[in-house]
């Protein structure tokens, strides 16, 4: 297709100079990462520039990297652009003790529910979203179930006496 | 004012507006949602919906699963296309192991895939048609998605969630019985197909309740992150089957078919346009996999002994078969590392696999992008201003799968 990841790159490193980062093409997809402030700009500068085009939002979602001390928290946006059928994915990392990232959902009507569900899994307070809380669990959870501090039961446990349930 | 007296809330009569909660069980609306809505009269002031009733956490249980075990869990999600999930899951799977399908292989997937979009978007079809009043459309088809189950039946042992296939291909190849069943379906289905149509696409009182309900334009359906038929109802030829093949799509020949005005007619059309074409690209796979000859004609998964599970009854009898058997189960395989998007066209949409591994048995993270998830936040804007009972066609047209949303 004519819109070429050398290009986007160009692009980026053109306005945002070094501020944009961390270019690598895995199993395909250009992946770039950004400082959280600037995960707006990055994201409306892809959106109205007319040779880039990303106007469509594919995914939303978090990672949380407990070893990562300072950016525990990444939050991906897979981005589309469906002229040229270019998908490139963008990260942003962020403080696990200060979560706050910029809400999306001016820019993508679709972000509004991806962002209460990375909230109620991860805790990524978004800066200006419409109507943050929690989706998918309970309104009284206290906790952000998929940080990794919190693991799934030991498989290997023997202090449960369920000797009709098999374990 | 005597006792007997129903105490009304304090303001209740001073709210020109009435609450109704439609959900989270009411029969029609196919699931377990809940709607807020509030009425006047019978106008839809406004919609609050709310999902969660059965999250499942399969996104954290993945985290701890060896890949072949994740397989089940991706069937739960759209339920009434699980084979379109299972191979996705796999194709993302094959993408980052590096694995090479052989055509064959790809043929099959390609001939169950289009199964299972016809048998998804034969209920949203008819089930649009029940809550439009027309119950015959619905217990006609019923008996032909009946035989795909069947199909998936002979193929894989099981009906609603299939776990088919594994990574590198099938678990065994297709039986005869397979497929006469699937000529069988080619042979019967077109016609009936035809008759359904028949019933609702130029009957006078399914076009009044679906025309100009719910639309939506094809802006604002792609900043809400709508994909599949939804997306193509409202005008736009987006399909990941063309713009990203996958599973050798390109040696197909299909057209994609769009709508106008998104609303809840145009995309019953597209539906049934869709089901056309999948029959074409079942017919065109099938005569694929038939000029297979001799020792190709075998073929049903790739060379790959380090991460398909191999058939049991070489566990038993290969001491080499038996060593994998026992090296996949027991996780001993790590995977490579790495990050990688994959998605495919599922019945209702982009169902995308966002995999993140960091060279161990288990996924370090892995997130479905459900596209139900996403379009129904649309609902609140789409609803607005409509009837009650549009509301009601317009949750059923737009093909809203409880155990997709809540991944």
């Amino acid at each position: 297709m004519s819109l070429t990841y050398d290009h986007i790159k160009s692009k980026l490193t053109e306005k945002f100079s070094d501020q944009v980062t961390n270019f690598e093409e895995l199993y395909g997809m250009l992946s770039f990462e950004a400082p959280k402030e600037m995960n707006l700009k990055v994201m409306q500068f892809l959106f109205d520039e007319p040779d880039l085009n990303f106007r469509f939002l594919t995914d939303l979602t978090s990672v949380h990297y407990p070893d990562n001390a300072g950016r525990e928290l990444a939050v991906v946006y897979h981005l589309h652009n469906l002229v040229d059928n270019v998908r490139v994915r963008f990260k942003v990392f962020t403080d696990i003790n200060s979560p706050d990232v910029f809400t999306a959902a001016n820019l993508f009507s679709a972000a509004n529910w991806m962002e209460r569900e990375t909230y109620d899994f991860y805790g990524i307070n978004f800066i200006g979203h419409p109507n943050l809380k929690r989706i998918l669990n309970v309104d009284e959870m206290d906790y952000f179930p998929m940080r990794k501090e919190f693991p799934l039961e030991d498989q290997t446990r023997i202090d449960k006496d369920d000797d009709m349930f098999g374990r | 004012m005597s006792e007997h007296h129903i105490k009304l809330p304090e303001g209740s009569i001073e709210k020109q507006t009435t609450t109704l909660n439609l959900g989270p069980t009411h029969p029609a609306t196919h699931g377990v949602f809940q709607n807020i809505l509030e009425l006047d009269g019978e106008r839809i002031v406004s919609a609050e919906q709310t999902v969660g009733y059965i999250h499942r956490a399969f996104e954290k249980i993945a985290e701890r699963r060896p890949l072949y075990q994740i397989t089940p869990l991706t069937d739960r999600l759209n339920y009434c296309s699980a084979p379109i999930n299972n191979m996705g899951w796999h194709i993302t799977c094959e993408k980052l192991l590096n694995v090479k399908t052989p055509k064959r292989v790809d043929y099959l997937r390609i001939i169950i895939m289009e199964l299972a979009r016809i048998s998804d978007h034969l209920i949203c079809n008819s089930i649009v048609g029940v809550d439009t009043g027309a119950f015959t459309g619905f217990v006609y088809v019923m008996q032909y998605r009946e035989l795909i189950y069947e199909i998936y039946e002979e193929i894989c042992g099981s009906r609603l969630t299939t776990n088919i296939g594994r990574i590198g291909g099938f678990e065994r190849n297709f039986t005869n019985a397979a497929f006469q069943k699937l000529e069988k379906f080619l042979n019967e289905y077109p016609a009936v197909l035809k008759e359904f149509e028949n019933l609702f696409t130029r009957n006078r009182i399914f076009m009044e309740r679906t025309m100009g309900v719910g639309p939506i334009s094809a802006e604002r359906a792609i900043n809400f992150g709508f994909t599949g038929p939804n997306l193509r109802a409202a005008g736009v030829d987006y399909d990941v089957r063309v713009h990203s093949p996958y599973s050798s799509y390109e040696d197909m020949d299909f057209e994609i078919p769009v709508g106008s005005t998104g609303d809840c007619y145009d995309r019953f059309l597209v539906r049934n346009q869709e089901m056309y074409q999948s029959i074409s690209i079942i017919r065109q796979a099938y005569q694929k996999v038939q000029e297979f000859k001799g020792a190709e004609a075998e073929i049903f998964h790739a060379d790959v002994p380090e991460y398909y599970l191999p058939e049991k009854k070489d566990v038993y009898t290969k001491m080499e078969a038996l060593i994998w058997h026992f090296k996949i189960v027991m996780g001993e395989i790590d995977m490579p590392k790495g990050e990688v998007y994959n998605s495919v066209e599922g019945a209702n949409g982009e169902l995308g696999f966002y995999l993140i591994s960091d060279g161990g048995r288990a996924p370090y993270r892995l997130h479905f992008r459900r596209p139900c998830f996403i379009y129904y936040q649309a609902y609140e804007e789409m609803s607005r201003g409509s009837m009650l009972s549009d509301a009601i066609i317009l949750m059923s047209s737009l093909n809203l799968i409880a155990g997709e949303m809540d991944g």
